[in-house]
């Protein structure tokens, strides 16, 4: 049983994967293989884990996509939750669309904050994850963010008063794809955050089997931080651990080659 | 104005249950008494301003009330692009107060400084900006607004005029009427502008916010004239687009007493600096009469 849900999710994914090649080579913008590297990630989340997503619902589980370049993705599983539709999904960073290369909170009702400028996800999911202790609320917080994207301060910031306001209901899962490593190496990220009081596990950010368990993992009166080893543009070769994939939308012939890989 | 923000607040927080209160380490003793009392939503949070104005847009997202309190240019100038995306790009509601205007803290240095606050400010769309120049307007402006929704700045001074005003939001009051020129007075800075003009032939206006910018008072003021002199207790020139935006059709001569803008490298007491950059009544009278004459 178990391996056959792992394969319709694997297939799903791979169809999501190919829509975003699609509409990256479609409008030759976003951030591919930003996406590529999360979306295990998110389908979890978002299939496997998440308490109800509408924002407005005091109750339900909060996500905030704090490295907002990866939006495909956050895109991808609002198109597989029929919060978005194919033809909005395909409307990605047009003129009028409300899909555009970082998530938009104004455009999209799903969405609690609208993201791209790095190091504000954390801070604004610390306030929610305090709301919701101020207000008795039962809910979980998460906040993805990057490893390029710990290189600004206020995450570090972020990390204090979570520990100091002990901060349980909320899980922050890094994604450590390695793009920030040609500027900062951040190896030692793990004793960062456990110096900082945080609750750290690190798992394959690929395995659906350590990324489902390590969702549910919470520790008591302490933040939790998931260590997500990833693969930037993973499931795609030459796109793989690419720092010239960044930002590259595809051309007609990388596009076939990206499809076939995916079938 | 401290203490009223004080006692303004404690008055609204046994009612309001949704009310919050981050400081980052400015004003603790003056809130002491609602931190004990309230310390879920009363705290001290710490010298880290940016983050604090993410976490206050978490708390507003979950339907709380947050106000955020220090130093001006720590709040403003430091947390600008949180504030700018956080609050202002997410259009929900806040309300920031700072302390330390321009240069009452004149001794510490530039760094203390803030007369760019207001000029920074108003670059983001559906920020509203209010200058008290009273304990009591600030107490009837916070009551009026603190929980439309919005993010609001409340720039408070050390400095405070000697009778308030009856304000309201978005308003300005006409305080004198005539017919030379008209003078448009911000926050504290009236008392000053009062005395200068009391034997002059002019309007004075008197603002108490600056954006929404009450725009008709002025155009109803300029109808007969052509000349105007603002007193602003920032960077000279902010608030002249809002003058011509509101005047665009009209032919104008505006004349600033402001904050110029160079860094003020000088310390000694705030009233030293008002003297040095003209805040007087023999310079504003001086000016005045230029105007009037040109």
């Amino acid at each position: 049983m178990g391996n056959i849900i792992k394969t319709t999710a694997h297939k799903q994914i791979n169809f999501l994967k190919k829509e975003i090649a699609k509409v990256s080579y479609n409008s030759q913008e976003g951030h591919v293989s930003s996406a590529y590297s999360i979306m295990d990630l998110l389908w979890v989340l978002f299939k496997e884990t998440l308490n109800i997503y509408p924002r407005n619902q005091k109750n339900s589980d909060k996500f905030i996509l704090s490295k907002g370049h990866g939006s495909l993705a956050l895109y991808a599983m609002l198109l597989e939750n029929k919060n978005i539709s194919l033809k909005e999904f395909r409307s990605f960073s047009q003129y009028k669309s409300k899909l555009g290369g970082h998530p938009d909170s104004n455009k999209l009702p799903n969405v609690i904050a609208s993201t791209g400028s790095l190091g504000h996800g954390l801070a604004i999911a610390v306030g929610i994850a305090m709301s919701s202790k101020i207000l008795k609320v039962e809910n979980k917080i998460y906040c993805l963010i990057g490893d390029g994207e710990c290189n600004e301060g206020t995450i570090w910031e972020s990390a204090l008063l979570a520990t100091e306001h002990k901060l349980d209901n909320l899980c922050c899962i890094l994604d450590m794809n390695h793009s920030g490593d040609r500027a900062i190496k951040l190896s030692n990220l793990k004793e960062k955050f456990l110096s900082f009081g945080w609750a750290v596990k690190t798992i394959n950010g690929h395995s659906h089997k350590e990324i489902k368990s390590s969702y549910k993992a919470f520790k008591k009166n302490k933040p939790s931080i998931i260590i997500a080893e990833t693969i930037k543009g993973n499931g795609v070769k030459m796109m793989e651990n690419s720092h010239a994939w960044h930002r590259k939308s595809p051309s007609k012939e990388e596009l076939d080659l990206i499809l076939e890989e995916l079938n | 104005m401290r203490k009223q923000f004080v006692s303004t607040f404690e008055s609204l927080i046994k009612k309001d249950s949704k009310l919050s209160l981050l400081l980052c380490d400015i004003g603790v003793f003056g809130f002491r008494n609602s931190i004990a009392k309230y310390p879920n939503r009363v705290m001290n949070i710490g010298i880290l301003e940016q983050s604090t104005i993410g976490v206050a847009a978490g708390m507003s997202r979950s339907g709380l009330i947050p106000v955020i309190h220090t130093i001006a240019p720590f709040l403003v100038e430091r947390a600008f692009e949180q504030i700018k995306i956080d609050f202002g790009y997410h259009n929900i509601g806040c309300n920031l107060v700072s302390v330390g205007a321009s240069y009452d803290y004149a001794s510490l240095g530039c760094t203390h400084h803030c007369p760019a606050d207001v000029a920074l400010l108003k670059n983001i769309p559906g920020m509203e900006i209010l200058t008290p120049g009273h304990p009591s307007e600030f107490d009837s402006l916070f009551r009026e607004i603190y929980k439309n929704g919005n993010p609001s700045y409340f720039r408070l001074s050390e400095k405070s005029n000697i009778k308030s005003n009856k304000v309201k939001f978005g308003k300005a009051n006409l305080l004198k009427k005539g017919s030379k020129a008209t003078i448009i007075a911000i926050g504290p800075v009236l008392d000053v502008t009062l005395q200068a003009a009391k034997d002059e032939d002019v309007d004075i206006l008197y603002y108490s916010t600056i954006i929404p910018f009450d725009s008709k008072t002025l155009q109803k003021s300029m109808e007969k004239k052509s000349k105007i002199m603002v007193i602003e207790p920032f960077y000279s020139g902010t608030i002249s687009n809002l003058i011509i935006e509101s005047l665009e059709q009209k032919s104008i001569m505006i004349k600033s007493i402001g904050v110029p803008k160079e860094f003020l490298t000088n310390y000694g007491l705030a009233e030293e600096h008002d003297n040095a950059i003209g805040f007087t009544t023999k310079n504003i009278s001086k000016e005045l009469r230029k105007l009037i004459n040109a």
